[in-house]
């Protein structure tokens, strides 16, 4: 008797009560069909549900309990341990080890009475849930049975619970958003018990790296992330620069220049730069663009050009957000009414004088929205920086030299060794707050503006 | 006059800029995949040796040992080889994989005389330079030690170096020799994880779309609801990774590495496009459809269940596919879940720690084997065809399901 068999058993039945009280159903129906309130699917329908329900909620609540239970007990046996994170790495070892997952016992006296226990009460425990399960389970299927009748009224039973699971699906959506909130706030500001505010946002110097020895003198690394921020800036800022001028000339010259057939071509082509991984461009920023920049570098004699320059992550990173600014640009300027366009052709403009003089100047809010659109594309990507641009956080506005994201730094702190609880894995989640802030008001102010904007043609 | 030609030739040059453009990112495009395809191409071929194998049949080959029967026949066809440094140069112009290989040959063969040449993966240093990756100088090439280039040129000379389809690439996990490295364990790895993203954001996303667009009264907090997913597509992958770290690692206990993990949060970073994309599906499905079902005595919710979403289904394919094809290619939010670890296994379960294909190309790119660059150009080229392959078919479905109202 394993897990699975057990829900597969449940779900069998589940799906025997369909179809008995499906049934039924029919034979009422046989009957007397305009007695019958619903028809014979909703009752098996409303059945199964019924059916299945109480012994998932049963698993729900034992599956919780279970687990707090054997953690109590398991840490009985390692009560010697005084260090939460050794105790924590024992009672997982155990799980592990008698989960199959790994053949290492552990160097305790008490490991192997320590699985042994939990081997026999996690079967214990699935014997005794299993055939609760299935009585409850059986009950409700008997109880649904009886229900079908030619007045119930399965149909609106159903109904509304199919809409109060919609209701719910769309409120999971807020959940994720309070989620990353929450999540990322509680780290946050346990990073601020040991690092002033002030601190992290006007501070100069970041280097989070901890020295060894807890009593060294600036053991608590340096977390000032004005650097991380600046350095941000300036990749893309670079990026804007790389992609707002291709971006919008092929939007201006697709949308007003363009035969519809050139349209049709050009339009997806550009498009694929959308769709192609950001490790994809990383991957190309070190072996081509690199390189490449390198040379010139070399060939115009630039002084202390880096190899992680923001020039190159940045106009990489551009080209990634060509697509962005193409079409959401390309849209602004086709919502134009035609009169316009055409009022200003009429009246003896050329078609570039027109697109400068009228389109553009008409079209100014949804080109600045997309724009900040595309901008907060650009600071919250990852990939391409973390590959191209450098870990070492130097504040210049120089784009020759190296200088760090603040998502380069998140996944630099979060990835390899980790211990919780020290302020330089917790300093990955404050930049990651200011990210996750600067992101979203970028997008409220572009798509707010981008709103006005339509609503003022319409 | 003279203004008019002015000004005509400054809307020819406008269209100029606009056309530079358009072909400036077009031509950009076209140079990333061209470095792409043309660095990766040759890790779809591997270099191996041919050895000359003689063994007496009725040997109990299983007895064998492989390793020392290998090198024992590789030694016999340089009888000059005597010094122990000698014999480890030599031997080194194999990979590891070369051991395996005969091994399976022994235990593969029934009692036969084995008499022949055989080829036998060669190490990743002697095939960048047989690919001409790395060039000659002189007596060595790369990691090749002028001590070693006798027995390469020995090799060549008696035409026994040969180019073979690289099994390994799409056959194995990975593994610290790049001839023996494959993409297999990331691409279950992947497939795991994009199944799980779409079991979860899928209904989710349909169920959510519908109740906005169908159901729910216009008030404030469906409007809520709304500006949240429209802001929650903007969020940055690297903060769904972050979430991903917060809820299933650290608050549901769940194991690190894993690629459910992984899926989860691939799947709530794509819910918002799906949602995006399943709404705008539903809202073009004409209203004359919908009355004429609640005209003819259908519940609403039998409308949407039975015209509404049919007719729309077509269009929630298509946002949904390309929402999973971005989800695929993501690598940051999988960083932050663990998924960067060096797997040698190829995951049997959601449950087995194990890498994504993105991962992969991100974890070899960062290795200082030289072979590595094409075996990661190598694994780009696997995920854009595949990519390449879900974005035709969701243009399919849209042209093939598509119905003009």
């Amino acid at each position: 008797m394993t897990y699975e068999f057990l829900l597969l058993t449940i779900f069998g039945l589940a799906t025997y009560s369909f179809f008995l009280s499906r049934k039924k159903a029919m034979a009422l129906n046989v009957m007397d069909p305009l007695a019958v309130h619903s028809q014979p699917h909703y009752h098996g329908l409303y059945s199964a549900m019924l059916t299945i329900t109480p012994a998932i909620i049963l698993l729900l609540i034992w599956s919780w309990f279970e687990n707090s239970i054997f953690k109590d007990n398991l840490e009985k046996y390692f009560s010697d341990v005084t260090d939460p994170y050794q105790l924590e790495f024992y009672v997982s070892g155990v799980k592990s080890f008698v989960a199959g997952a790994s053949n290492t016992i552990m160097d305790h006296s008490n490991f192997s009475a320590a699985a042994e226990y939990y081997e026999t009460s996690t079967k214990m425990s699935l014997v005794l849930k299993s055939i609760v399960a299935v009585i409850l389970t059986l009950i409700a299927l008997r109880h649904s049975l009886k229900l079908v009748s030619a007045k119930f009224k399965a149909r609106d039973l159903v109904e509304d619970i199919v809409v109060k699971t919609m209701r719910y699906a769309s409120i999971f959506a807020i959940f994720i958003t309070l989620g990353i909130v929450l999540s990322l706030l509680f780290e946050t500001l346990r990073f601020f018990e040991s690092v002033a505010v002030t601190e992290f946002l006007f501070g100069t110097h970041w280097s989070p790296q901890m020295s060894i020895r807890e009593d060294q003198v600036g053991s608590s690394g340096s977390f000032g992330a004005v650097p991380v921020f600046t350095g941000t800036l300036l990749i893309s800022v670079i990026a804007m620069l790389v992609a707002g001028p291709i971006g919008l000339f092929s939007a201006i010259y697709l949308s007003q220049y363009a035969s519809s057939k050139v349209r049709s071509i050009a339009k997806p082509i550009i498009e694929v730069l959308a769709g192609i991984p950001t490790v994809v461009y990383g991957f190309f920023a070190v072996i081509t663009v690199g390189p490449f920049f390198r040379e010139l570098g070399i060939f115009f004699e630039i002084d202390g050009f880096s190899s992680e320059s923001a020039l190159i992550a940045g106009s990489v990173l551009g080209i990634m957000i060509i697509p962005f600014v193409a079409s959401l640009t390309d849209d602004s300027l086709s919502a134009v009414p035609r009169s316009l366009k055409e009022g200003s052709l009429a009246m003896g403009a050329t078609l570039s004088e027109t697109t400068t003089r009228v389109i553009i100047p008409a079209s100014f809010h949804g080109i600045v929205g997309s724009f900040l659109l595309a901008f907060s594309r650009a600071i919250g990507e990852t990939m391409i920086v973390v590959m191209a641009a450098g870990f070492a956080a130097n504040l210049t506005a120089n784009p020759f030299n190296a200088v760090t994201t603040v998502t380069v730094q998140i996944v630099g702190l979060l990835t390899g060794d980790q211990e919780f609880d020290s302020p330089k894995t917790l300093s990955a989640f404050a930049l990651a707050f200011v990210l996750f802030f600067l992101t979203l008001i970028l997008n409220i102010i572009s798509l707010s503006i981008v709103k006005k904007f339509r609503e003022q043609y319409e | 006059m003279n203004n008019i030609l002015k000004r005509n030739k400054r809307e020819k040059r406008f269209q100029f800029y606009g056309l530079f453009a358009v072909g400036l990112a077009i031509f950009l495009l076209l140079i990333l995949l061209f470095k792409i395809f043309s660095t990766g191409f040759s890790a779809f071929n591997q270099t191996y040796l041919g050895v000359k194998i003689q063994i007496e049949k009725n040997v109990n080959l299983s007895e064998l040992d492989a390793r020392s029967v290998l090198r024992e026949n590789i030694r016999n066809m340089f009888p000059e080889v005597v010094s122990r440094s000698d014999k480890k140069n030599l031997y080194s112009l194999f990979s590891p994989g070369a051991y395996i290989e005969f091994e399976e040959m022994l235990n593969s063969n029934n009692e036969e005389t084995i008499d022949g040449y055989y080829y036998f993966l060669a190490s990743d240093d002697l095939d960048m330079y047989f690919k001409g990756t790395v060039a000659r100088q002189g007596n060595s090439a790369g990691k090749i030690k002028p001590n070693q280039m006798k027995f390469v040129d020995d090799f060549e000379r008696m035409n026994l170096i040969k180019l073979q389809y690289n099994k390994y690439l799409l056959g194995s996990a990975d593994s610290r020799n790049p001839e023996m490295a494959g993409i297999l364990g990331a691409i279950y790895g992947s497939l795991f994880a994009i199944l799980i993203a779409f079991a979860t954001s899928f209904p989710l996303g349909i169920l959510t779309a519908i109740y906005l667009e169908k159901l729910a009264k216009r008030n404030a907090f469906s409007d809520l609801i709304e500006t949240n997913i429209n802001n929650l597509a903007a969020v940055p992958s690297i903060v769904f990774g972050l979430l991903g770290l917060a809820i299933f690692l650290n608050f549901f206990e769940l194991p690190r590495s894993a690629s459910l993990v992984g899926g989860l949060t691939l799947g709530l970073m794509t819910l918002p496009t799906i949602v995006i994309a399943s709404r705008s599906a539903i809202k073009s499905v004409p209203p004359s459809i919908e009355e004429a079902s609640i005209g003819l005595g259908s519940s609403k919710i039998q409308t949407i269940f039975n015209f509404t979403l049919p007719l729309a289904m077509p269009g929630i394919l298509t946002g949904t596919i390309i929402g999973i094809a971005r989800a695929i290619g993501e690598t940051a939010p999988l960083l932050m879940i663990g998924m960067v670890a060096f797997i040698v296994d190829i995951p049997q379960g959601p449950l087995d720690a194990s890498t994504a294909l993105p991962v992969q190309i991100f974890l070899w790119q960062d290795s200082p084997e030289r072979a590595f660059v094409e075996r990661t150009s190598a694994a780009i080229i696997v995920l854009l065809i595949f990519l390449f392959l879900l974005n035709i078919t969701a243009v399919y479905l849209r042209k093939k399901l598509e119905k003009k109202w």
